[in-house]
């Protein structure tokens, strides 16, 4: 029996998301070719309506800023879904790793470069502790981590909020957000040519995404991660310490989000946020672990994707095509990869070489050839 | 006599494989006919074209003299063709007659009438002899009341020709008769019966017809009273088989595992296994005779390491493996054959090459300083797969869950044995398997014996105990209760001492 | 609606003086006006409350769609605005808007001081407008206007109208609901402390901080706690999370409670009914911030080539806040006390102060 690649699925749920969005666009009077031309000005800076204004990079910057902590917080949810968990509380460790990476910058005093770094090892370190917690309750208590994922994520903002106004310098002129914070911790702009912010925090995502696939894939903590993630009787009964692979993996998955969320802080706020709310890159990782079939290759494509969504919504209202459009094509995706059941189905249909339909379970026969 | 179901020249081609090859399946009406086959003979896929989960290649189908195309479940079910499947698919919550009418609910003023339900149920069940309380709980009655209920469903539907999928692989020795005596009961009525199935015995006891497929291939249909298991089983694997394992004496040597006063809970924290004494030496195998549920599950977790001794201790090679973690057990040299291979035996999710790392994936040549070492994962799955002739459709890649149930159980015995160890704890290892896979898995069990291996082969089968036992311990009710030599020693005397009804310590 | 709003608006046009660093007003009669300017375009960008959340967004668009309709300015290609969903939306959504070249890039609300700022840098030549914010560097940021208005002045009137009413009716207590701290959040509270204890200085006042602007139901809760606590009437200055204590109020009155809301930035009468004939409103009166004439102003300023950076600040002097034309539900006392307290704040008789007195009212938590 042959199994059907997860990313071919994802494939297809993503053109299908964007036939959608054409036929909508279409039907209810707009131009196609407007969300076409903002489509592709998001993506290459191109407008195909204005040939003679040539390539602007911003949009492409822009684009790859959005990319950076999506892709990250893809990872997160992706990692700790590999040792099956879920890890919702990606908000949470987002919040706390932007927390830590303002005190760091604003408290401790070091030269450019480093500090950065510092930063981000802090945050990554902050967003482990609140992996922590979930994991530590998961594997030794049996509590479900998704409930104290979702409690922690309230009380990563609250506490945030609480140690900021308490401990950090707050802006006089605005009183809802710290002074900002030093040169030497911001993560500069790639390139001064543009107007975008995107920053040397890129170097991160690429980072996490060698880290994942190199632990998930290559090493012997991946394998036991997977064992774990898959059967976690069997890993027990083979020697392994499921337990502590249970809070590892969560750990490593909050220091993702953790990181992801000090990007933002370092590179784009450049000031130490008081959170009114969740910015949802954590949810964003979900949808995007989910399409990105929980691996590296997949993470980083369905991260493009959806950040690619989120940067067209400024053209797309440019083109007077309403950016709910975008969240539209998101949900039709995410639905299409929930249900992918459908899909398979679908595929089944019209191979004509007729694979077999998962009608039941036992599908022991044929596998000896 | 008119034929019930006609199935002519099925062949049945999957990507790379032909799953039947011009297979013809002819029942008459109110008999049993038997389809035996090893698994992966293509039985299953031929009842999945009956019942029309898929569509033949070639070949014709008919039902009571008319050709019929089955292009789904519903049309089957119509034709009066139902299938009690190997695995039940019942609501445990939901009582007996709930789950007979679902999908089929008798209404009355659009509420279920589920009186006149479990009125008829019960007609049912008194005309068939299946004894079934239709008020009952899926999850308050046994496996056996659960078949039944099964039965029921198809016989509630008006079912003229049922197809039993390996009906006996999950009930005990009594269920079983009790369940041949239903289907006489149920031919008697008129009904049709196909059974599927490679246990030999079986067919012997309640079958008139059997066909035989073999790789896909149809072998032949035979009278089955005319014909003895010997034959049948040569038909089956395509050579002669021997139901006696070969092994010659056996030379004891040093004590490898030894159990003192060994007490262990169970989950309900009542003592499982009291006070139990137990010497396996180098070069023997001990048996460990009982009937299921007496301890023997407690007594090997307490051995592996997946549950903790209350009392007592547990000594391998000499050294005190009490409260040793299972890490350190395995590695001082410790193998386990688990009774439950998909919850502890395999991560069904994992590729076969990943499988048999799964114990020493974390050490070298496997791994260097925590990272893999792909070529020499791959080297060492070939290797195995080769020697333990482990069949699977892409090799070492094949995901474990694609696999037969026989081949993952070789892929187990493959990992346990090569690890070379000196105790091979081996649990249930043939349940469920063909008479090919058994006959292979008991010979490599001796040869490991023969090593000088100590193997202590916990079953709840008595023949298997009998086959390859030199010394045979049994349990009751977590107590020894009985200690034998394999030469001096009968089915009889073993029955008594697993009632607890007879105490005999000889073999010590 | 949009009728009532036009002639506020052109009266109040006609009164409008700038202050200090902006051009003296034109005496012309926009009603009148025929569009001698070049045809502009303009973009605005929301923040996360979104373009329709009855305050801030939408009454500054609001000033923008004003000039459109007067210039003849099409929406979508002449003008249009982006919705923003989170900060990190701003500064891509303006430069979004620079690098179509728009004409004029306005915003609203002090999150966008840091992106503005940035936008600016990268676009020198961009005309821009903030509104909300005055502590951008004019050095830094030439081509930006900073338009700010006295909203502790106009806070100042609905507490006296609070305090009144409260006083009249034998309540002890008014409630405050905030969106967020910041400086310009104080002000609200601050010239409402001073509004209310002017007429009543026993008057206890509850406060509370939803610390979000966009969410309406912990206005909603906030309000039911303070009016549990006691509270007659609420000023919210919350944004869309005021909406939240607009509909627990009006819940409250349907089922026969005395209770009152003051609204914030835009008259908010209209969304206090509590019958469907729409007679009765729980909307008490509404501290109206003229963010649409600071938009207005702005976009006119820049087709007539009048535009300049800098701050520019709106009072109840100018008519920048202050109360609504129509106040069906005040008194004549209530009205006369209103009036008075405005002579004294624009004869400077009564200087309101900035700073809010630390109250620990707070309730329940």
């Amino acid at each position: 029996m042959k199994k059907h690649n997860p990313l071919v699925i994802s494939l297809i749920a993503v053109v299908i998301g964007l036939l959608f969005a054409f036929g909508l666009v279409a039907i209810t009077g707009r131009n196609p070719f407007d969300l076409l031309t903002a489509l592709v000005r998001s993506m290459t800076g191109f407008n195909m309506q204005k040939p003679d204004a040539g390539i602007n990079p911003m949009f492409v910057l822009n684009w790859f800023k959005y990319s950076v902590p999506m892709i990250l917080t893809g990872l997160s949810v992706a990692f700790a879904y590999r040792t099956g968990l879920f890890n919702i509380g990606g908000e949470g460790q987002f919040i706390v790793g932007g927390t830590a990476a303002a005190f760091v910058a604003l408290c401790v005093d070091l030269p450019p470069i480093i500090h950065p770094i510092a930063c981000l090892l802090a945050a990554a370190a902050a967003g482990a502790v609140w992996g922590f917690l979930p994991g530590l309750l998961k594997a030794y208590r049996g509590i479900n981590e998704v409930v104290i994922c979702i409690m922690l994520n309230y009380s990563a903002m609250y506490i945030c909020n609480m140690l900021t106004r308490g401990l950090l310098p707050i802006d006089p002129n605005t009183n809802a957000r710290t002074i900002s914070i030093p040169d030497s911790a911001v993560l500069k702009q790639v390139t001064t040519a543009t107007a975008s912010q995107f920053n040397w925090g890129f170097l991160a995502a690429i980072v996490g995404l060698v880290i994942f696939w190199f632990i998930i894939e290559k090493t012997t903590f991946g394998f036991s991660l997977k064992a774990t993630g898959f059967n976690k009787e069997a890993a027990r009964f083979a020697g392994m310490k499921v337990e502590r692979n249970i809070i590892l993996s969560m750990m490593i998955s909050g220091a993702f989000c953790g990181v992801a969320g000090a990007l933002l802080v370092l590179g784009e706020y450049k000031y130490g946020r008081i959170y009114t709310g969740f910015d949802n890159y954590g949810f964003d990782g979900i949808s995007i672990a989910l399409v990105g079939a929980a691996n590296a290759v997949g993470v980083f494509f369905a991260g493009m994707l959806f950040s690619l969504l989120k940067s067209a919504s400024g053209n797309l209202q440019i083109f007077q095509i309403p950016s709910e459009i975008a969240e539209l094509v998101q949900a039709i995706i995410i639905y299409l990869v929930a249900i992918q059941y459908a899909i398979i189905l679908v595929l089944d249909k019209i191979d004509f070489k007729g694979f077999k339909k998962k009608r039941e379970p036992k599908s022991i026969e044929g596998g000896d050839a | 006599m008119a034929y019930a179901i006609e199935m002519l020249n099925i062949t049945k081609d999957f990507p790379g494989i032909r799953a039947n090859d011009n297979v013809t399946l002819k029942i008459k009406e109110q008999t049993v006919h038997a389809l035996l086959g090893e698994n992966g003979a293509g039985k299953s896929t031929l009842m999945s074209i009956l019942f029309g989960l898929y569509q033949p290649t070639s070949g014709t189908i008919k039902v009571r003299g008319k050709e019929v195309v089955i292009s789904d479940p519903n049309i089957a079910t119509e034709l009066g063709i139902g299938m009690v499947h190997q695995h039940f698919k019942l609501i445990d919550c939901f009582t007996v007659t709930e789950n007979i009418i679902l999908g089929l609910e008798p209404k009355k003023f659009g509420m279920i009438d589920i009186k006149k339900a479990a009125e008829r149920v019960k007609e049912l069940s008194e005309l068939y002899g299946l004894n079934v309380d239709p008020y009952a709980k899926i999850q308050d009655i046994s496996v056996g009341m659960q078949q039944r209920v099964e039965i029921l469903k198809m016989l509630y539907r008006n079912a003229e020709i049922l197809i039993f999928d390996e009906p006996t692989a999950v009930l005990t020795p009594q269920e079983i008769h009790e369940l041949m005596n239903i289907m006489r009961g149920l031919i008697k009525e008129g009904k049709t019966i196909l059974l599927i199935t490679h246990k030999l015995k079986e067919i012997k006891e309640v079958a008139d017809e059997c066909t035989v497929l073999r790789k896909g291939k149809y072998i032949g249909t035979i009278d089955v009273k005319e014909t003895d298991e010997k034959q049948m089983a040569e038909m089956m694997v395509g050579r002669e088989v021997s139901f006696a394992v070969e092994k010659g004496e056996c030379h004891p040597g040093k004590p490898v595992l030894e159990i003192k006063d060994l007490t262990v809970m169970n989950v309900k924290k009542l003592p499982a296994v009291k006070n139990l004494n137990l010497t396996v030496r180098a070069g023997e195998i001990v048996g460990l005779a009982g009937i299921d549920g007496n301890g023997q599950t407690e007594l090997v977790y307490a051995l592996t390491g997946l549950a903790k001794a209350h009392g007592g201790t547990i000594l391998l090679k000499g050294q005190d493996i009490t409260h040793m973690p299972i890490k350190k057990r395995l590695d001082l040299g410790m193998s386990h054959v688990p009774e439950d291979r998909h919850k502890h035996g395999l991560v069904l999710d994992f590729a076969l090459k990943d499988n048999f790392i799964i114990h020493c994936y974390n050490r070298p040549p496997f791994s260097e300083h925590g990272v893999l070492k792909p070529k020499a994962i791959d080297e060492y799955a070939d290797k195995l797969i080769e020697q333990f002739d482990v069949r699977s459709g892409q090799g070492k890649e094949t995901i474990t869950r694609s696999m037969s149930g026989g081949n993952q159980q070789k892929a187990i015995i493959a990992r346990e044995i090569d690890r070379s160890t000196d105790l091979l704890v081996v649990v249930q290892p043939t349940r469920g398997l063909d008479v090919g896979a058994i006959e292979y898995i008991h010979t490599r069990i001796v040869e490991e014996r023969d090593k000088g291996k100590a193997i202590l082969l916990v079953s709840f089968e008595l023949d298997e105990i009998l086959n390859l036992s030199d010394r045979i311990a049994v349990i009751h009710d977590g107590e020894i209760t009985g200690l034998v030599w394999r030469k001096d020693t009968d089915e009889n005397e073993l029955g008594l001492m697993m009632a607890g009804s007879l105490k005999k310590m000889e073999a010590l | 609606m949009k009728k009532v709003l036009k002639m506020a608006l052109a009266s109040l046009m006609a009164v409008t003086t700038l202050t200090a660093c902006s051009q003296p007003a034109e005496e012309e009669n926009p009603g009148t006006e025929t569009p001698t300017e070049e045809k502009i375009s303009i973009g605005f960008v929301t923040d996360m409350g979104g373009i329709n959340d009855h305050s801030f967004n939408e009454t500054s668009y609001k000033g923008i769609q004003e000039y459109a309709a007067e210039a003849g300015l099409v929406e979508g290609t002449d003008y249009s605005y982006l919705q923003s969903d989170s900060e990190t939306d701003y500064m891509p959504n303006l430069s979004t808007y620079a690098e179509e070249g728009v004409d004029l890039i306005a915003a609203a609300g002090f999150l966008f001081a840091d992106a503005i700022t940035e936008a600016a840098q990268a676009y020198p030549d961009q005309k821009m407008l903030i509104i909300d914010v005055d502590s951008l560097d004019p050095e830094m940021t030439p081509n930006v206007q900073q338009a700010v208005f006295a909203e502790h002045e106009g806070s100042y009137l609905v507490g006296v109208v609070a305090g009144l009413r409260a006083k009249n009716e034998g309540y002890d207590a008014v409630g405050f609901v905030m969106g967020q701290e910041s400086v310009t959040m104080e002000k609200f509270w601050a010239g409402y402390q001073q509004g209310v204890w002017s007429v009543y200085p026993e008057c206890q006042i509850y406060y509370d901080n939803a610390n979000n602007f966009a969410a309406p139901e912990v206005g909603k809760s906030l309000a039911g706690k303070q009016y549990n606590s006691g509270a007659y009437i609420i000023f919210h200055a919350a944004g869309a999370t005021g909406n939240g204590v607009i509909s627990e109020a009006q819940e409250r009155a349907m089922n026969g409670e005395d209770v009152w809301v003051i609204g914030v930035d835009t008259d908010q009468y209209a969304q206090g009914y509590v019958d469907e004939a729409q007679t009765k409103s729980i909307i008490l009166t509404s501290m109206m911030k003229r963010v649409d004439t600071a938009s207005y102003n702005a976009a006119k300023a820049v087709a007539d080539g009048t535009f300049e950076g800098g701050v520019v600040r709106y009072t109840l002097a100018d008519n920048g806040v202050g109360l609504p034309e129509e106040n069906p539900n005040l008194t004549e006392e209530e009205l006369a006390a209103v009036e008075e307290a405005t002579q004294k704040i624009v004869s400077g008789e009564v200087v309101v102060s900035e700073t809010a007195v630390n109250n620990d009212l707070t309730i329940g938590d």
